[in-house]
């Protein structure tokens, strides 16, 4: 008998009987955020897990040092973002197996990761993921990826639930879009610089407890991984629980 | 391009003709020589099912209980049915959802256990909770990407390596999460915010007794007991915990507790509730 999956076009006439199957996804929640600076990188993601309206936990790390001077996260349905990870830790120490202990450029992992994800594109990571570091010139980078391994390089990227809250509040104040140089009457565009930590770590903040405000997927806690030549080192502030 | 969510991506039919659906097993119909069989079917939904597990942290160790029911759909099928189970000498393994599947899981933990045991002939190793749920997050989540997933909700108790409580959940879809109040199914709606109320804070764990959490628990249970309807009186609970002995050893306990009964029940506020409840005599 030929059959068809059940959707969520309730509308939708079929020809063929509709099949009520398994769905091997569901949404966790959360938001990431990741901010190259110039000789330093910041990942971010708040540390609630959810699953409908239950907060399933408030603790539950997302955000990771997966090596080399690596972090990695992948948001978005959260066993697929454990298993992403995993895979790739897996891949990096048979690296250094293989290759004498040899440090993997970011690049290299950037590429790698694609692979990862395009390696099931017919059964996908559901993940928004975001890897950040330094490059080989010890600029800050930050790579981020769609479920596919569609990549690309950026200054700034948010990823998750909250990701189109804070986006473009980034654009403005990272990549100051918009903004133009006083008195020009909006001729002159405001040069692009390097962030300080100070100021990306302020940025950070900012954008969490704002996205916290206005989505019920985001809060409790924000985790903060922060590369630079000396390593990497992990920072936590409290966000509202409610 | 077509737009319909069926054939998306896929070349216009007007334009280009009906699509070739050989090439490179692009098919979302089924092969032809498939047409007249039957769908090939998993799991498809839970059949004789267990409700929540409810579970905590305390100062030092682990409580979790789960009641002896087994439903069929709204029959109450079975009243002895265990779904705490004992894996190593200090981790216990609670389960909920599907009774077939739970047993197909008991199964493989025993295995598990003898495996340890064999292969970790110097005893160097010890099988511990982390190790356990582990390995069980790695069985669900390869069993949902073959689209033939068991169907639990798991929660896993005992201590970590350093001594400190262990309690970690992992689902039919392998979502794992960690929290020092953890409950499956109906459970996560009615019994967490009891224990949030107990330890409002991950953390705070540390201050609470066990005396105190065991009353938190068993007013869970008889919560669950009033408002969940495939839930019932009779449970059992497991208490782990690590007590130091005079000489400064650590010695842990496994205290399995069974045929316990909701007590304190109170069903006064019955006699007040007409119609369908929402009218104020």
């Amino acid at each position: 008998m030929r059959t068809t999956v059940a959707s969520e076009y309730s509308a939708e006439v079929h020809h063929v009987p509709i099949e009520h199957r398994f769905n091997p996804y569901s949404d966790n929640g959360g938001t990431v955020l990741g901010i190259a600076g110039e000789d330093f990188a910041v990942l971010a993601g708040d540390t609630r897990q959810v699953e409908g309206y239950s907060i399933h936990t408030r603790y539950q790390p997302k955000v990771f040092d997966v090596g080399d001077d690596i972090i990695m996260t992948a948001n978005g349905f959260a066993a697929d973002g454990v298993a992403l990870i995993d895979r790739f830790r897996n891949q990096l120490k048979w690296y250094k197996f293989d290759h004498g202990g040899k440090k993997l450029n970011i690049k290299s992992a950037a590429r790698y990761i694609q692979h990862l994800l395009y390696g099931k594109r017919f059964f996908p990571y559901y993940v928004h993921t975001i890897i950040a570091g330094l490059d080989e010139d010890g600029k800050g980078a930050v790579y981020s990826y769609d479920p596919v391994g569609s990549y690309e390089r950026e200054q700034c990227r948010a990823g998750g639930a909250a990701a189109s809250l804070i986006m473009p509040f980034l654009d403005n104040q990272v990549n100051f879009k918009n903004q133009y140089e006083p008195g020009t009457d909006g001729k002159k565009k405001k040069d692009l610089r390097y962030l300080k930590l100070e100021e990306v770590l302020e940025l950070v903040r900012d954008a969490f407890s704002s996205a916290t405000e206005r989505h019920i997927y985001v809060g409790d806690g924000l985790e903060l991984l922060i590369v630079t030549k000396e390593g990497v080192r992990t920072e936590y502030y409290p966000l509202k629980r409610d | 391009m077509n737009h319909d969510p069926f054939h998306w991506g896929r070349p216009n039919q007007e334009t280009y003709g009906t699509y070739n659906y050989n090439i490179a097993q692009a098919s979302n119909q089924q092969h032809e020589s498939q047409l007249d069989d039957f769908p090939k079917m998993h799991t498809q939904q839970p059949i004789i099912t267990g409700t929540s597990v409810v579970s905590l942290k305390f100062k030092d160790g682990i409580i979790i209980a789960a009641d002896n029911l087994g439903s069929y759909g709204s029959l109450l099928r079975f009243n002895n049915l265990e779904r705490l189970i004992k894996v190593g000498d200090e981790t216990v393994v609670g389960i909920s959802g599907d009774i077939s599947d739970l047993q197909q899981l008991e199964r493989i933990l025993a295995q598990l256990e003898i495996e340890e045991e064999i292969y970790d002939s110097d005893g160097g190793h010890k099988l511990r909770a982390p190790h356990v749920h582990e390995y069980l997050s790695k069985i669900l989540y390869n069993r949902r990407s073959k689209m033939d997933p068991l169907w639990n909700a798991v929660i896993v108790g005992g201590f970590n390596e350093d001594g400190t409580p262990f309690l970690k959940y992992v689902d039919l879809l392998g979502v794992t999460y960690g929290s020092s109040t953890l409950a499956t199914g109906f459970g996560s709606h009615l019994a967490v915010p009891l224990l949030r109320q107990l330890i409002p804070n991950d953390i705070d764990y540390t201050k609470v007794e066990e005396e105190d959490a065991r009353k938190v628990l068993e007013n869970c249970m008889r919560v669950l007991f009033y408002r969940d309807a495939r839930a019932a009186d009779k449970y059992s609970l497991v208490t782990i915990k690590s007590q130091t002995s005079e000489s400064g050893s650590k010695q842990i306990t496994f205290n399995h507790e069974k045929e316990l009964k909701v007590e304190n029940q109170s069903w006064k506020f019955a006699k007040d509730i007409s119609g369908y409840g929402s009218k104020q005599l």
